[in-house]
């Protein structure tokens, strides 16, 4: 289920401005990676680059080569919606669909992709909310609105949107930063669970998260604003946080940054 | 003093005392009472005016009176607060005055007629000395010519709105929002004459064995043509307001684009994109120019929009309020009152029907 992502020289362009550099990494199936690094840095639209999000604003654009399992994500013939079913993505902030309840919320993936089967459906819909801890909170009303849970429990309806529809790789870009403490616990509880299953690489400010949920972290810096992001230090999270190789890491995870 | 304490009327704000003192109400209505009869005095005592000049007078009175009373007694700040809401308050029921005189003036001359033999029965053969005759040749007009300009507008302006938010870039789009822009202000007389000499002397003729012909259609083609601005604008509006991170959620989802604006962005719009449909529908159908140069008007019944001639209700009501007949404005004045209900009933349809859709 879970497939292995290879990064080699990406860079991300919106219009001439050059948003990250050169970022080259391996993320290994079932595991977590987390990407640290200031506002700015570009970690943001390396994630958004991998499952084509990216090019979704206007003018952007990218060089290098992305693959997942040896496929070029970025080949002419390759269908954008195919990656983005295999590659799925939890937005910083909960974006449930405001028209829809809390089940079709869940099975919006599949039942916009063609699944019709209701049997098929309610089985998604059941095992995503459990995978996401969600079900024991909503089974009662899972035809009340998905916008009226809270922070907490719209974000995790939204992990379970991701994952109803099975993909390869989940990308969460800063998926605790709008939450409290107890929803972002329960946020990080999920993704040791969900690790059997998916890779997931995240995208985080707090570095206390990365420290406690990754396997692996890569940190991401600028020189200066304008110049684009790169990504300096890539290793295993033990490392990064107890014995950097690079001076920037260890400024930055020692809070001496800038 | 500190910066922030004031003097009121004797009492002095500190941080130790944040109470002052309240105008009564009693004073408040004693006032309003004082003011209008001063004005009512001032006006009919020197002969200048009736009733509404006393209460226009009276309602300035009231508010300088107010004013200094208030100020007098809780202070500067709060007098001025009172004067701002007083205003606030009138401003509101000015609006909505000339709205609630319409309609009373709709129902209490309108009402004569609402009888079952105008809405059965059209105006053929009917002289100036029958008191009987109805619009029901009109009513059918207005709802089949409305309708099919509906049906053809709806989908052409979402479509062109959804082409201007979700896809159109560079130029091209540029000149298509512009152009639409211009059509807003198009008179609807224009609208009437352009389809007049496209359609009725050029297209019909095609059709009708080499003779232009009047048609209910030729009405909704301008009645299209005066909808489509409205329809697109409003229609572009509500898209842009729909979140973008909604469509990224759909599209992190693997949903392909045309779906994720079918089954997320254009149901999140929903509600505003019918208030603009309504809104293009009750001007379409409040339309005499078009309808009177491309359908001719008619007195008689006829249920085929694509040929022959066609009435309207707001035709009709033009035909009727200047016809010499002393029956004639009877007949008018509930055609008006006929075309406001049916708009009125149409919004509220489509209000339900938009409703429905949301989750409660």
């Amino acid at each position: 289920m879970a497939k292995r992502i290879e990064a080699s020289g990406v860079s991300s362009y919106y219009g001439s401005f050059k948003a990250i550099d050169g970022i080259s990494m391996t993320v290994e199936p079932k595991t977590i990676t987390a990407l640290i690094g200031p506002s700015g840095c570009g970690k943001s639209t390396f994630l958004r680059s991998i499952n084509r999000m990216h090019e979704v604003l206007p003018n952007a654009r990218i060089e290098g080569r992305l693959t997942i399992d040896d496929q070029n994500i970025y080949d002419p013939d390759v269908d954008v919606t195919a990656v983005r079913r295999m590659i799925g993505m939890v937005f910083q902030r909960p974006n449930p669909f405001p028209t829809m309840s809390i089940y079709e919320n869940v099975v919006a993936g599949l039942k916009l992709n063609g699944v019709k089967k209701k049997s098929v459906l309610d089985d998604a819909a059941e095992k995503s909310l459990k995978s996401a801890n969600l079900w024991d909170e909503v089974k009662d009303r899972l035809n009340r609105p998905g916008a009226g849970l809270s922070g907490g429990q719209q974000q995790r309806l939204c992990i379970a949107r991701t994952i109803a529809v099975e993909p390869q790789v989940v990308l969460m870009d800063e998926p605790c930063s709008a939450l409290d403490p107890i929803s972002t616990l329960a946020i990080e509880d999920l993704m040791f669970k969900l690790k059997d299953r998916f890779t997931i690489i995240i995208v985080t400010h707090n570095m206390q998260q990365a420290a406690r949920v990754s396997d692996k972290t890569g940190f991401f810096s600028i020189d200066k604003t304008g110049e684009p992001g790169r990504l300096i230090e890539y290793d295993d999270t033990q490392k990064i946080f107890s014995n950097p190789t690079e001076k920037k890491t260890e400024d930055y995870i020692t809070g001496r940054f800038g | 003093m500190s910066l922030l304490e004031r003097e009121t009327s004797g009492v002095v704000m500190t941080p130790d005392n944040i109470r002052t003192r309240k105008l009564p109400v009693a004073i408040d209505l004693g006032i309003a009472v004082v003011a209008l009869v001063l004005a009512a005095a001032i006006v009919l005592g020197a002969g200048i005016g009736n009733w509404v000049l006393v209460i226009v007078v009276g309602a300035i009175l009231y508010l300088v009176g107010l004013y200094f009373a208030a100020g007098r007694v809780e202070g500067k700040r709060a007098a001025k607060n009172k004067i701002a809401r007083a205003m606030i308050y009138s401003a509101c029921i000015l609006a909505v005055l000339p709205l609630a005189s319409v309609v009373w003036t709709l129902v209490s001359k309108g009402a004569a007629r609402l009888d079952g033999d105008f809405f059965g029965s059209s105006m053929n053969n009917i002289g100036a000395r029958d008191a009987n005759g109805g619009a029901y040749h009109a009513i059918i007009g207005t709802l089949e010519q409305v309708g099919i300009a509906t049906l053809m507008a709806v989908p052409l302006g979402v479509l062109g709105a959804i082409y201007l938010v979700e896809y159109g870039r560079g130029r091209f789009a540029l000149t298509v929002r512009f152009f639409v822009d211009v059509m807003t202000g198009i008179p609807s007389i224009v609208a009437g004459l352009f389809v007049l000499a496209f359609w009725v002397l050029i297209v019909s003729p095609w059709f009708n064995n080499g003779t232009p012909r009047f048609s209910g259609f030729a009405a909704s083609l301008a009645l299209t043509v005066l909808m489509l601005p409205t329809i697109v604008r409003s229609t572009e509006e509500m898209l842009r307001l729909v979140p973008g991170p909604l469509r990224e959620g759909a599209y992190a989802l693997g949903v392909p684009q045309w779906k994720t604006i079918l089954r997320v962005v254009l149901p999140t719009a929903l509600p505003g994109i019918v208030t603009g449909v309504m809104l293009a529908v009750a001007r379409a159908a409040g339309e005499t120019a078009p309808v009177l140069l491309v359908a001719g008007g008619a007195a008689a019944i006829n249920m085929d929009p694509f040929s022959g001639n066609q009435s309207s209700l707001s035709l009709f009501v033009y035909q009727q309020a200047s016809d010499a007949s002393k029956f004639a404005p009877d007949r008018a004045w509930t055609a008006a009152l006929t075309l406001v209900a049916l708009v009125l009933i149409l919004t509220i349809a489509a209000k339900l029907l938009a409703r429905r859709n949301r989750l409660s």
